[in-house]
């Protein structure tokens, strides 16, 4: 048995703020989950699959966050509790669904969990998902800590079921990423039936047809909506998350909500204020509870707003506060649109220490001057850069290296479309600097359908696209089949590396298995590309020889979409970790070191972990403890110093 | 369940390392033998975008009353324990303060930037002088060594926990790491596991 399904009476658990919404998601008795891998949310459904046989909870990891909503939606509509995972990106993705399923509405309760990421510590934004939850008009709820993180899910839930439509619940990394204590609760009996009502008039909510159909006639459907979202905003001035603390008129409001709360509350302790501020906590940040809200700002008359990236909280807090000027008089207002709080970039309690000092003008020194600057002065001295670089043995290094080498032999100045995954690092020397464009998932393939068709306007550089097989399925097939159609002349190389690996291998449509151990069809890639009309090459990228020409015989091609699958399992999966192919050794008596003109290829450009530069004997050496055996180094070395013997 | 009073509450441990060397294994399991005596524990983790290769840490907060933030205040930690020799100075300049305590691995894994050549890496003898100089309770632990001798250089995560707990500086025994293993290795690694831990602890009580 897991600790997530523990049924003692008073267990307590010290759990990750993604384990925390799963067992608050487990004691509302939660019947389907799904999701779409990405950090900081992918633990909600994996913990979710490892518990699923003993719940009877249905789990799966799918295509992308549009299906993985769609999915989830069925089971509200036939009467079920489901829920939904995903980071802020895949907000964007499932967007367009999530419009229309707030207007259509739901049954069983339905939640919407986005993990943000503020300061884009995993992503390649700190893009917003709050403002969905305005944009669609839907209720958006934040746990201010891990208990919350728990407790805040069966009341979403009962939330959703009450207004009948979905609810949003919103982490951000560090509190999904974060551990703390949970006092757990008990878990419901799972036998459900599922069926959906489908046989009564349009738009009757309980028995009708869901849809959302107010073409013409928009009142039928967003008018009871926004009634809804009405609804939500009275049942929020009872809500039990929101909370506030200090004295009954504070020489300064603080409001906040989610990771904000813990920075605020330390903060406020560092600074030993308790008696001159108040914190008020908000776990209903969309929409404001008005009464609560006007309770609070008429208590004092400086008003500090402590939030992440944009001043959301902030402009709906001034919003309400204009609205009732008459009644709580001219308030000062301090957050970002008075630079006290940084409008990037995530929080911490040192900057929420920073704004309260200038605003209560104290004087706050955490430790003496003499040893910042000299600790800082060490740092600089003597702490190399780690940089960010592949995995010792990744196969995505081998790739960029052929794709470069051959680009260079071309010399047209190819170039490469990046896309979404561990080989985002192709932007950078750790991938040769090969990927010269990088958006959204799948985009890498449609910005090269685009580059491709310029041809007519004197372009004559070859275009690359590459993609991961998990990416593959998730956004890149629609482009390739844009291509295809269009004769867009370029190559899509597809880094097959078996699993979704950068958030953990989570299967996709490619793998033999589901997360929930069973055996499922695996879509072929070639076969998809294939049928779709593309040429397609695979090769398996440690072979450097045959796919740099493999590659370059596609890229000289000059008609039509191409796709070379580079196939070769991720150094840290499953089937290759803990088991090296090769032993590697380097002979130092071939090594020329500096002296051999090939100006320490190995070390200094593929700069593979694995292989570091000993600078009293001059030459490179194997460092055992990082390699991992993949053999590429060894066709790499012109001197023929680096050899592979096989592991038995 | 009755609790032994703190040295400073909350109590502020950063363990930082490099991706790939066990950090966040070590720091759960460091927070589940203090959650199970009854303490508040709060576990801040960074990992960036690399699994493997970039610097890492782990916030840990023992408190007696209280959850507090995942991110420790600047110059607030009360140990600093390094599975890498130059990540304890990079963590030193923002969370240290003369009073830290700092266990550190003398075991180097080269950044990409010193491999290509682009920036030096530091001796380990300047490290040990000029961290011993900000911070002058320092011990530094060949942990990487003392696992290869186990038969295993992952270890060295164990080793480092042991030599925390061996500082004296938290109300934990042997026995609770024995309990936190178990539910988180293959039992067949437990012993190898307690091996680690007790090696970890002899070195840091010199």
């Amino acid at each position: 048995m897991s600790y997530l399904t523990d049924n003692k009476a008073g267990a307590e658990h010290l759990l990750m703020g993604n384990e925390a919404i799963v067992r608050g998601a487990l004691e509302a008795g939660v019947n389907v989950a799904a999701g779409y891998p990405g950090t900081p949310s992918s633990e909600i459904v994996d913990s979710l699959a490892k518990v699923a046989r003993e719940r009877n909870i249905y789990v799966e990891w799918s295509t992308n966050e549009k299906v993985a909503l769609e999915v989830a939606s069925a089971a509200s509509f036939a009467g079920l509790r489901s829920l939904c995972a995903m980071k802020q990106n895949g907000v964007n993705v499932a967007s367009d669904f999530l419009l229309h399923l707030a207007s259509s509405g739901i049954r069983g309760g339905m939640l919407l969990v986005a993990c943000d990421d503020p300061g884009a510590l995993s992503s390649v934004n700190e893009g917003e998902s709050r403002l969905f939850a305005h944009l669609v008009e839907i209720p958006l709820l934040e746990p201010g800590d891990f208990q919350e993180a728990k407790d805040i899910i069966k009341w979403a839930f009962e939330l959703s079921e009450e207004i009948q439509n979905i609810v949003m619940v919103r982490s951000v990394t560090r509190m999904s990423h974060a551990s703390g204590n949970v006092k757990y609760g008990g878990l419901p009996d799972t036998e459900v039936h599922a069926d959906f009502k489908c046989d009564g008039q349009l738009f009757d909510p309980e028995r009708g047809p869901m849809i959302s159909m107010a073409v013409g006639a928009a009142s039928l459907q967003h008018g009871p909506q926004q009634e809804k979202i009405k609804r939500a905003a009275r049942i929020f001035e009872d809500c039990p998350f929101n909370n506030y603390t200090g004295p009954e008129r504070p020489e300064l409001l603080i409001i906040t909500s989610s990771a904000c709360n813990l920075y605020t509350r330390e903060a406020v302790n560092l600074l030993g204020i308790k008696k001159r501020v108040g914190i008020l906590k908000l776990a209903t940040t969309w929409p404001l509870p008005p009464n609560l809200i006007e309770k609070h700002l008429v208590s004092t008359d400086k008003i500090l707003i402590v939030e992440e990236v944009l001043p959301i909280l902030e402009g709906q807090v001034k919003i309400l506060a204009a609205e009732m000027a008459t009644e709580i008089g001219a308030k000062i207002f301090y957050g970002k649109r008075s630079d006290h709080l940084p409008s990037v970039g995530e929080l911490n309690p040192d900057l929420v220490v920073a704004a309260l000092s200038s605003i209560l003008d104290i004087n706050y020194e955490s430790v003496s001057e003499t040893f910042v600057s000299e600790a800082k002065k060490l740092a600089e001295r003597a702490t190399p850069d780690r940089g960010l670089t592949f995995c010792p043995g990744c196969p995505h290094r081998a790739s960029y290296w052929s794709i470069h080498n051959a680009l260079e032999l071309d010399g047209r100045k190819g170039f490469v479309c990046g896309d979404i995954g561990c080989y985002v690092m192709g932007t950078l020397p750790s991938g040769f600097s090969t990927v010269k464009t990088l958006h959204s998932m799948g985009s890498g393939t449609g910005v090269a359908s685009g580059f491709g068709k310029l041809k007519q306007f004197g372009m004559d550089q070859p275009v690359i696209a590459v993609c991961g097989d998990s990416t593959f399925f998730h956004a890149a097939m629609p482009a390739l089949a844009n291509a295809v159609h269009h004769k867009s002349p370029f190559t899509m190389v597809i880094l097959d590396n078996s699993g979704t690996a950068m958030t953990g291998f989570q299967p996709h449509p490619g793998s033999p298995e589901n997360v929930l151990g069973e055996t499922a069809p695996a879509l072929d890639i070639e076969a998809i590309c294939r049928s779709m009309g593309a040429l397609v090459e695979t090769e398996d990228p440690f072979n450097l020889e045959a796919t740099r020409k493999t590659f370059h015989r596609l890229i000289e091609i000059d008609e039509g979409a191409k796709v070379l699958i580079l196939r070769q399992a991720c150094a840290l999966s499953p089937e290759r970790k803990n088991k090296k192919k090769y032993e590697m050794h380097i002979d130092e008596a071939i090594c020329l070191g500096e002296n051999c003109g090939c100006n320490r290829l190995c070390t200094r450009i593929y700069g593979c972990p694995g292989i570091v530069w000993d600078t009293e004997k001059g030459v490179s050496r194997i460092d055992d403890m990082i390699c991992v055996g993949c053999g590429v180094c060894a066709d790499i070395c012109p001197a023929g110093a680096i050899t592979r013997e096989e592991v038995e | 369940m009755a609790k032994a009073t703190l040295l400073r509450d909350p109590y502020n441990i950063i363990i930082t390392g490099v991706g790939g060397q066990g950090n966040v294994m070590s720091s759960r399991v460091l927070g589940s033998m203090l959650a199970d005596k009854g303490y508040f524990v709060t576990i801040g983790e960074t990992f960036g975008p690399s699994q493997r290769g970039g610097s890492v840490m782990s916030h840990l907060r023992i408190s007696g009353k209280s959850i507090w933030s995942p991110q420790i205040p600047e110059h607030k930690a009360d140990i600093i324990a390094a599975l890498e020799p130059i990540e304890a100075i990079r963590v030193l300049a923002p969370y240290g303060n003369p009073d830290v305590k700092i266990l550190c691995n003398t075991r180097p894994i080269y950044p990409a930037t010193v491999i290509r050549g682009e920036e030096k890496y530091p001796s380990i003898e300047e490290i040990k002088k000029s961290v011993t100089k900000l911070a002058s309770d320092s011990i530094f632990i060949d942990a990487t060594e003392e696992a290869q001798r186990l038969g295993n250089p992952i270890l060295a995560n164990i080793i480092m926990l042991g030599a925390i707990c061996g500082s004296r500086t938290l109300p934990v025994e042997k026995k609770n790491f024995e309990e936190a293993i178990a539910g988180r290795v293959k039992p067949s690694l437990i012993e190898i596991n307690c091996a680690a831990f007790d090696v970890g602890m002899k070195l840091s009580q010199g």
